[in-house]
């Protein structure tokens, strides 16, 4: 688990309001190196807001972007939706699926890259598209896939 | 064609200085001037309609926002712009931010309420710090805060981020999820516009919207109605994607026909012909190249059973399977349908079954039957709006390409 004092930064910036709690899960995540919500940060955050953990969890199992389960460093996000499917999403999907050798919803071994499809990302002038993190890829080809890749890597190393 | 988009590339997107030399905030200053009843009776003028896929008239929105009496009252603005096909907001917000909170104070100030929230998709995570510059920065230039340019009027604008749900579009499912809960629809009524966000009157009004109020009190009504035809006055940003050779952003005068919008994106790529349009987002009626001839306004639309929606144009070309498109609209469906009510819920996994029939051509009298059922069933009986229309790609469909719908044992079985 992150530190707790990074958690209750995250809680006092939120007014320690349970109203937040959205806003405040999605910045929790975002400081846990998994990308994830762990069970015992789940906990730590009901009980610092006075709510049943069951609400937490609620909510981190309804919204997309939030996580109960460890995630690679890097999601890699495949948008699936229309245009993406028009213009190759099964063809990207192969290249990182042969690429990295795990399916959607599965995380590498050395667990730096976990791959999820999702639906549009808003990038249809650019598809076929994926995320990472805060950075969206466009106009993907098998090259540029495997450049995006062997630069997250070295970024690392 | 520029009036929404008149700014883009006219400066960076971020300096507010550079903004104001494009005689930034004159919208406001004259909404100031004229006072919010005169203001609100100008935007029922040019006959603006929400653009984010409702089409409710905007200036009878922001009346019936004024009307309402509460401790707090809330405008927000939905930037959770969830169609598929669509990402004109986003351009509206990277190369214009200013000219969107500007429309946001102007409505703020006429519907006489103190806070705003810009409610930004998740997926835009990357925009999320330019928006709070931003909001920022006109704060330091005493737009935003209080006593706004001696009126007395106060208004604030935070930045909240979505999570990766289609449904928070909707007005009380993005409440909720503003609440810190799982973002579903309530029952209505009471409306949002009465108890919405912490049971306030809440204003919830789209991107494109906002930044159209500006320009409309920027350049005046008559500037904007006579773009457009009589019946659907002004222009409308549109999102072209799939196989065309030049996907964008398209700002275009309504009473173009889709054909001519189409050619603004150069075409379709590979000189292949159109196969079929999907118009306005994912529940957004779908269209063969026959009828490319219509003219883009609510009314033309309509009489083909497809609406503006979004403005979203997703194009098709003549080797796509329509069978194959609906199995992924309907995915994404299955997918985003927050569960709360059964017709939504269960009729998008019923539809998928009967697709796979079609697709095999297996399909008997009784699917067909019970096709068109579920289609009713969930136009009739889903909670919210997003449930409502989902049956509306289905139903075109259905009604313009009649073929891909053929029983089982009348086609060769491939």
């Amino acid at each position: 688990m992150v530190e707790t004092r990074v958690i209750d930064g995250i809680l006092g910036a939120y007014q320690n309001d349970a109203v937040n709690l959205l806003q405040i899960l999605l910045k929790v995540q975002s400081v846990e190196p998994k990308n994830y919500v762990s069970e015992e940060v789940a906990m730590y955050v009901a009980n610092h807001l006075d709510i049943p953990i069951s609400r937490v969890y609620e909510v981190v199992t309804y919204f997309a972007a939030l996580s109960h389960k460890p995630q690679g460093k890097h999601v890699i996000q495949i948008c699936n939706t229309t245009v993406c499917q028009l213009n190759g999403f099964n063809e990207v999907l192969k290249w990182f699926k042969d690429a990295l050798k795990i399916n959607p919803g599965e995380t590498t071994a050395d667990g730096l890259f976990s791959m999820k499809l999702t639906p549009c990302i808003g990038a249809c002038d650019i598809s076929p598209a994926i995320k990472i993190g805060t950075n969206v890829y466009g106009n993907l080809t098998k090259e540029k896939v495997e450049e995006i890749l062997s630069e997250l890597r070295g970024a690392i190393s | 064609m520029k009036f929404i988009t008149a700014n883009f590339d006219q400066y960076d997107g971020k300096d507010i200085q550079a903004y104001i030399g494009l005689d930034g905030f004159s919208g406001l200053k004259k909404a100031i001037e004229m006072g919010p009843l005169a203001t609100i009776e100008e935007v029922k003028e040019s006959g603006l309609q929400g653009r984010g896929g409702a089409e409710y008239p905007t200036g009878r929105k922001i009346e019936q926002a004024r009307i309402e009496k509460a401790e707090r009252k809330f405008v927000i603005c939905n930037a959770d712009e969830g169609e598929p096909g669509t990402f004109k907001d986003r351009e509206l917000i990277k190369k214009d931010i200013y000219q969107l909170i500007e429309g946001m104070i102007i409505v703020a100030y006429c519907a006489n309420a103190n806070e705003g929230v810009i409610y930004c998709r998740e997926e835009y995570d990357w925009m999320h710090e330019h928006i709070c510059t931003s909001i920022l920065k006109c704060k330091e230039m005493g737009y935003l805060g209080d006593n706004i340019l001696d009126t007395g009027f106060s208004f604030e604008i935070s930045l909240f981020s979505g999570a990766g749900s289609y449904v928070c579009g909707e007005g009380f499912a993005m409440c909720e999820s503003m609440e810190g809960k799982s973002g579903r629809p309530r029952s209505k009524p009471p409306y949002v516009k009465q108890e919405g966000y912490l049971n306030y009157p809440t204003l919830v009004i789209n991107v494109e919207t906002l930044s159209a109020i500006t320009a409309i009190m920027k350049f005046g009504t008559s500037n904007f109605t006579d773009l457009g035809t009589p019946d659907c006055p002004g222009t409308k940003v549109i999102s072209i994607s799939g196989k065309v050779n030049k996907p964008g952003v398209y700002e275009v005068p309504f009473g173009k026909t889709l054909e001519e919008i189409i050619a603004l994106a150069e075409g379709v790529k590979g000189d292949k012909r159109i196969g079929f349009v999907q118009i306005g987002g994912a529940s957004g009626g779908i269209l063969p190249e026959s009828a490319l001839k219509t003219q883009f306004t609510y009314r033309e639309l309509k009489s083909k059973q497809v609406s503006v929606g979004s403005g979203a144009i997703v194009v098709a070309d003549e080797d796509d399977n329509i069978l194959d498109y609906l199995e992924n609209v309907g995915q994404f469906f299955i997918h985003e349908s927050c569960g709360k009510c059964v017709p939504c819920r269960e009729g998008n996994r019923q539809l998928e079954i009967l697709l796979g029939k079609f697709k095999h051509k297996t399909a008997t009298i009784d699917d067909v039957k019970m096709y068109k059922d579920i289609l009713d069933m969930m136009s009739e009986a889903s909670l919210c709006g997003s449930g409502r229309t989902e049956p509306v790609p289905f139903k075109t469909a259905f009604t313009y390409f009649e073929d891909a719908f053929a029983l089982g044992g009348s086609h060769e079985i491939l």
